[in-house]
């Protein structure tokens, strides 16, 4: 670009400044303009002459530039006079006016605002939960519809997201349990050899892989991967309209996205929390074997006898609970999702974190619960 | 004056062409969608791009401004080749504005601050010009100025459109790529858009290339058009178009649509 840089120089004489202006006054040059180094009280109440002639190229952004500039000018000064104004600079100028006429200022915060805003919060918070819970009823009842008439349901959408949220977990959670029934088993044996009762880490670890960890370990990674997957694909749904176009169409959402998730969840859950509990005690049984002088034998022996089934019907009496809490949240999430990509983005966070959330207030309600009963 | 002094060098870039395109072929895997394409857009025009579906008109306009790369050809654009990466290359990515089908404005942010994005990222300007910038934008686009502060989903479809078009002159392009301005507009808003861009055309100098399926566009609006046939273009004015023997050209402009358009055109 051989355009020179934006300039503009002071004259005076005896009628008054002139200010001419020259160079390239566009849009990449106008942060190098050299703008006079005027006191006001230079220009107060003088004659201010404005020479476009010597512009080279101006365009709408240097114009309006120059015109606000000028407006600053004509604040002191005590009358401005343009000279050889381009057409082009009165038709933009123009245009900036008509676009003041009828704009109105931001309004400005009042005392009280943050207080109201923690009250809209409260209330945003009582009607968010308010709104899970009727989502959770909706789902109940399209599930007992979906029951009696069973031609409703989506077979292949149930299949389908068994394969996606059950099967392709299978690997990262039966990982996930192998490796933290290792790290009990060696815990558990650290902390009961000092007694010479290292036997009872079969104990430890049967009853808190099949009691508790497997499902838990089971319901965090399916909240990460799924509740997210499954806030994500609706909530892109709606933002392509798609969940409008089914209610047109004449199809339920939520019988049409949301009850296949969560029976498939519900479905495959269960033998997620068995596999889970397998390889848990399985990497118990290795880390028995290798570190800790207890032979396969007599790990099976002790499992036998010290590990009582109940245990395992505890932990699996979660899983309908995680998995319907985990599929309702993510879809519900996804559902709500506005007309923007940010909120995707909030969404499916908020899905995985709710999701995380609930699993674990589950998990301690029905520890409270089971002890009540005395199981 | 000796021989070799004299100066046979390229034209200055002033008088070069808007958008010379020679050469170009563009093809995804073994389909070939443009083969041996030739274009000229002059400066200060308003150029309409023509073409059946999927012929390959919003290819044809993000390979120019250089979301696609060609298989092979030459693209300049004010006498710059697109393709290099050099620094001037990059200088002119802000001399084009290009306004997307449904405008694609950033649906996390409001009108203004769509607006305000290429200029706070290529200028250093203060805030308070930024913010007479995004006025006079929003007036030149036809917006109302309390559109300024809605999100793009609280828009209607031609609302949107025309503040794809406000970000799009943000810096004050040379030239301007719409792809389908007044698809999806009702009669007048398409007229009311077909004006404003003859309007800003005139106001600001600009070059306008445009995609449309609006016959009344082509007529109203355009300088030149030119139609995407056999993988290659054929430009010229509406008349000279128009009177090709090609049967899908005379379908497109002497069918009962085209026949209404071209009178209202004369009219």
């Amino acid at each position: 670009m051989t355009s020179s840089t934006p300039a503009s120089a002071w004259s005076r004489d005896d009628t008054g400044i002139t200010v001419t202006v020259s160079g390239a006054w566009i849009t990449s040059r106008l942060d190098q303009v050299g703008w006079p180094k005027a006191e006001r009280s230079d220009i107060a109440g003088q004659v201010v002459v404005v020479d476009f002639q010597k512009i080279e190229t101006l365009d709408s952004n240097g114009a309006l530039v120059l015109h606000r500039w000028i407006e600053q000018l004509r604040k002191s000064a005590a009358t401005v006079e343009l000279r050889h104004p381009p057409a082009f600079y009165e038709r933009i100028t123009d245009a900036y006016a008509q676009s003041r006429t009828g704009a109105t200022s931001p309004p400005t915060g009042r005392w009280g605002d943050s207080l109201a805003e923690i009250g809209h919060r409260a209330i945003d918070l009582a009607k968010a939960t308010l709104h899970l819970l009727s989502f959770q009823g909706q789902i109940a009842v399209k599930l007992a519809q979906t029951l009696v008439r069973p031609r409703q349901l989506r077979a292949k959408s149930v299949v389908h997201h068994m394969q996606a949220a059950g099967v392709s977990a299978l690997p990262i959670v039966g990982l996930l349990s192998f490796l933290l029934g290792v790290v009990t088993a060696y815990q558990g044996a650290d902390q009961l050899a000092r007694f010479g009762a290292q036997i009872f880490t079969v104990n430890v670890v049967g009853i808190g892989v099949l009691r508790e960890m497997g499902a838990l370990i089971t319901a965090i990674v399916v909240a990460g991967r799924s509740a997210s997957a499954f806030a994500a694909q609706i909530g892109t749904m709606k933002i392509n309209e798609e969940i409008d176009a089914m209610r047109v169409i004449g199809l339920d959402p939520i019988t049409v996205l949301v009850i296949p998730r969560v029976l498939a969840l519900c479905l495959m859950f269960p033998f997620m929390v068995i596999f889970a509990d397998a390889l848990g005690i399985l990497g118990g049984a290795i880390m028995a074997t290798l570190a800790l002088d207890i032979s396969f034998g007599q790990f099976l022996r002790q499992f036998q006898t010290g590990v009582p089934i109940l245990h395992f019907w505890v932990g699996l009496s979660k899983a309908p609970l995680f998995a319907m809490a985990i599929a309702a949240i993510g879809c519900q999430q996804g559902l709500m999702v506005g007309q923007d990509a940010a909120s995707v983005g909030i969404r499916t966070t908020a899905a995985v974190v709710q999701a995380i959330f609930f699993v674990i207030v589950i998990d301690a309600g029905m520890s409270i619960f089971v002890s009540i009963l005395g199981v | 004056m000796p021989f070799i002094e004299q100066n046979f060098a390229e034209p200055k870039p002033e008088m070069m062409p808007a958008v010379r395109v020679r050469g170009l072929r563009t093809q995804f895997g073994a389909q070939v969608i443009h083969d041996n394409l030739d274009l000229t857009i002059n400066r200060g025009e308003v150029f309409g791009l023509v073409g059946g579906s999927g012929t390959g008109k919003s290819v044809l306009v993000r390979t120019i401004i250089g979301l696609l790369r060609p298989a092979a050809g030459q693209i300049e654009v004010f006498g710059q080749n697109t393709q290099a990466n050099s620094a001037a290359a990059q200088a002119l990515r802000r001399q084009w504005g290009i306004m997307f089908q449904d405008g694609a404005l950033f649906s996390s942010l409001t009108v203004s601050e769509n607006i305000d994005v290429p200029l706070k990222e290529h200028t250093r300007l203060r805030a308070a010009d930024r913010r007479a910038i995004i006025a006079l934008k929003l007036q030149l686009a036809g917006l109302d100025p309390s559109a300024g502060a809605k999100y793009p989903a609280e828009l209607s479809g031609g609302m949107r459109k025309r503040a794809g078009l406000a970000r799009a002159l943000a810096l004050d392009p040379k030239i301007v790529f719409l792809d389908e301005p007044t698809a999806g507009l009702d009669p007048i808003g398409a007229a009311h858009f077909d004006q404003l861009v003859l309007d800003l055309q005139a106001a600001l100098g600009l070059t306008v290339v445009m995609i449309t399926h609006d016959l009344d566009s082509l007529y109203t609006a355009c300088n030149r058009i030119g139609v995407i046939l056999k993988k290659q273009l054929i430009a010229g004015t509406i008349a000279e178009i128009s009177a090709r023997p090609d049967p899908w050209i005379n379908d497109y402009f002497n069918g009962p649509r085209g026949r209404a358009a071209a009178f209202a055109g004369a009219a």
